[in-house]
């Protein structure tokens, strides 16, 4: 008989095994947290007005107990660090993680691999709320917040509860295509709308347009506290779903005959996922690509099992758009490029990159 | 104790009628072989007793109703072997086997070490314990069919529910998969539903066999009693030749009802 603790022989995948479970590389976490920090850092530190490296840490570090100390920084360089660059730096890692995450999560329980966090119309929904925000309401406010973040939260959750209700109408959940089809229908038709009144109001074009392509711009922390609840909540969620989310994987008919009912633990995270996805959209525009290129490179360089995917797509999901904002803010500066362009061609390459020098069929 | 009865059930997919009025009994620790000819409702009966299908009509084990049990409380007394279990890409023999362990944590819970124990000792028992760490996708048919019996029996319910354990699997794979069942049913008191394509190995390894034919029970009994030529030739439109074996069953050997002409040239004896 095995004792207890016993050791299992090493695995061929990287992710350690004790005894059954693939558990979290600590390697891989640490490597997620230093190019966290250092993107945080470079993120940090790029910007029209030159801020040194010293002065930059120093500011960072003060106000951690015991670790910080008096900062050299001036007035100015403290107030463009704390009231501009340092907030949007947090937003980044905010909005990347969760994206990331929610397409981890996406994928776990639809199966497929294309999937990613508007796969059931948070994308399409969110842009035809900001859209008609924009056209109709601009610059107007709801109990203190801007109108057009707040129709774009409406938007993609509308969109998503439209999408699972039409899916319980056309298939009873039995599957999940029914509920993907339901997503693309519902997208469409979105879109359509959206277009629509984008070409009606071409006065607005430009701002419609650069909403959807996606932006971190803010002013202070208030984005970071609007976002932060649900993100936590949202990410919290999926990580305790880790386990389920593997068990998924036998397929529907298999898990239910394990005692797990596949409909509640989508449901669950679905809901969970969207919530956190129509936030950090509402805020930052439905940046593209993250979702998918980030779980998708965590499963070919580290291991398949969400145990490990989840945790480290919340770290290089977080690391990956504030590196992607530097680049948005510094390629064409003064001006800033749309930074779901810049995920794009950034991702894109490096993701064929990482598919053809890893095992290709792992996909 | 873990009796399993079936009272009048029905059974249909959008309203196509599959099994109707079925009553079957299974004691505990005896291995029932349902068989019958393609689409006799063998495994919609697996199925329904793994309420993976609405049923109408009474299942019940040690006289609970299954319906009255929570999808958890059920996965804790019937365990199904499918017929062509998913094997997730990439996903290692132990954590694949540590999900039979399932009904046994709660929502959000987390397996601790009495579950690393169970696993542990079930793959050293399935002769498994080196390809632990084996990705699925990387095992021969014979190891997948141990894996996915391992899987089940992690649950550690008293009934084992199998859908055509041996499809797929060559003689000598066969016969192992099927020792290793009747193994583990003397071993664990285990109750074993399999629905069984080769009439020879139901012959041998169940004690009892039930005949189905268009969803309906035909007969049932010792595989002496149903085993028969007349029923064969009369439920699957077959040739066959049933041989008694010496003290291990019975043997069905299909038989060619026009021999061809060449046979007698080549010195190939005729049946």
């Amino acid at each position: 008989m095995l004792t207890l603790g016993r050791r299992l022989s090493r695995p061929l995948e990287a992710a350690p095994l004790l005894l059954g479970l693939p558990r979290l590389p600590w390697l891989w976490a640490g490597v997620g947290v230093v190019a966290l920090l250092g993107a945080a850092v470079l993120g940090v530190l790029v910007g029209p007005v030159h801020i040194g490296i010293g002065v930059v840490i120093q500011t960072l570090l003060a106000p951690i107990p015991f670790v910080g100390g008096a900062t050299s920084a001036d007035p100015s360089q403290a107030s463009i660090l704390w009231s501009l660059r340092i907030p949007r730096v947090v937003l980044g890692a905010i909005v990347g993680g969760m994206l990331a995450t929610a397409g981890a999560a996406y994928q776990g329980v639809f199966r497929n691999p294309l999937a990613d966090p508007y796969l059931l119309g948070a994308a399409a929904g969110a842009n035809l709320g900001a859209t008609l925000a924009i056209a109709f309401a601009p610059g107007s406010s709801l109990i203190g917040v801007n109108i057009v973040p707040l129709a774009g939260f409406v938007g993609a959750g509308l969109a998503v509860a439209g999408a699972y209700t039409l899916g319980r109408t056309v298939t009873g959940l039995r599957n999940t295509t029914g509920l993907i089809l339901s997503g693309v229908a519902i997208a469409a038709f979105f879109n359509a709308i959206q277009t629509y009144i984008q070409q009606a109001q071409t006065s607005n074009i430009r701002q419609v347009y650069s909403w959807i392509l996606g932006r971190l711009v803010t002013a202070g922390w208030d984005g970071v506290l609007l976002v932060l609840p649900y993100v936590v909540f949202s990410v919290g969620v999926i990580l305790l779903h880790r386990r389920l989310l593997d068990a998924l994987s036998v397929g529907d008919e298999e898990v239910t005959s394990l005692g797990i009912s596949a409909r509640r633990v989508r449901l669950i995270v679905v809901v969970a996922a969207t919530l956190g996805t129509a936030a950090v959209v509402a805020i930052a525009g439905t940046i593209a690509f993250v979702g998918i290129i980030i779980p998708h490179t965590i499963r070919l360089l580290v291991g398949r099992s969400y145990r490990v995917v989840v945790p480290l797509s919340v770290l290089f999901g977080a690391a990956f758009l504030v590196l992607a904002d530097t680049a948005a803010r510094t390629v064409a500066a003064p001006a800033e490029l749309p930074i779901g362009v810049i995920t794009a061609f950034i991702g894109a390459p490096f993701f064929i990159v990482v598919t053809r020098s890893t095992r290709a069929a792992a996909l | 104790m873990s009796d399993v009865l079936l009272r009048g059930v029905g059974i249909a997919y959008e309203s196509e009628v599959v099994v109707s009025g079925l009553d079957l009994t299974i004691s505990s620790g005896e291995w029932l072989a349902l068989i019958g000819p393609n689409g006799a409702g063998k495994t919609t009966i697996l199925r329904a007793i793994a309420r993976l299908v609405a049923h109408e009509g009474e299942i019940s084990i040690g006289g609970e109703a299954i319906a009255s049990l929570s999808g958890r409380e059920l996965a804790r007394r019937v365990a199904m072997v499918m017929q062509e279990p998913h094997m997730p890409q990439g996903m290692s023999v132990s954590q694949y086997v540590m999900l039979g362990r399932s009904p046994h944590l709660t929502y959000f819970g987390k397996e601790g070490r009495a579950d690393q124990r169970v696993v542990a000792e079930i793959l050293e028992r399935l002769s498994l314990d080196r390809l632990a760490a084996r990705p699925l996708d990387h095992l021969s048919g014979g190891e997948r069919q141990r894996a996915a019996i391992a899987r089940a029996l992690a649950q550690q319910a008293p009934i084992l529910l199998v859908d055509e354990p041996t499809s797929s699997l060559d003689v000598g794979h066969q016969q192992e998969v099927l020792e290793l069942i009747d193994a583990l049913r003397s071993e664990q008191g285990l109750t074993v539903i399999a629905a069984m394509h080769e009439l020879t190995l139901a012959g041998q390894y169940a004690d009892r066999v039930a005949l189905l034919v268009g969803g309906k029970l035909v007969a049932i009994g010792a595989p002496s009693e149903v085993l028969t030529e007349p029923a064969i030739a009369n439920h699957y439109h077959a040739h066959v030749q049933v041989l008694s074996l010496n003290g291990s069953g019975r043997a069905v050997v299909p038989v060619r009802s026009h021999p061809p002409p060449s046979a007698s040239d080549s010195g190939e004896a005729r049946p």
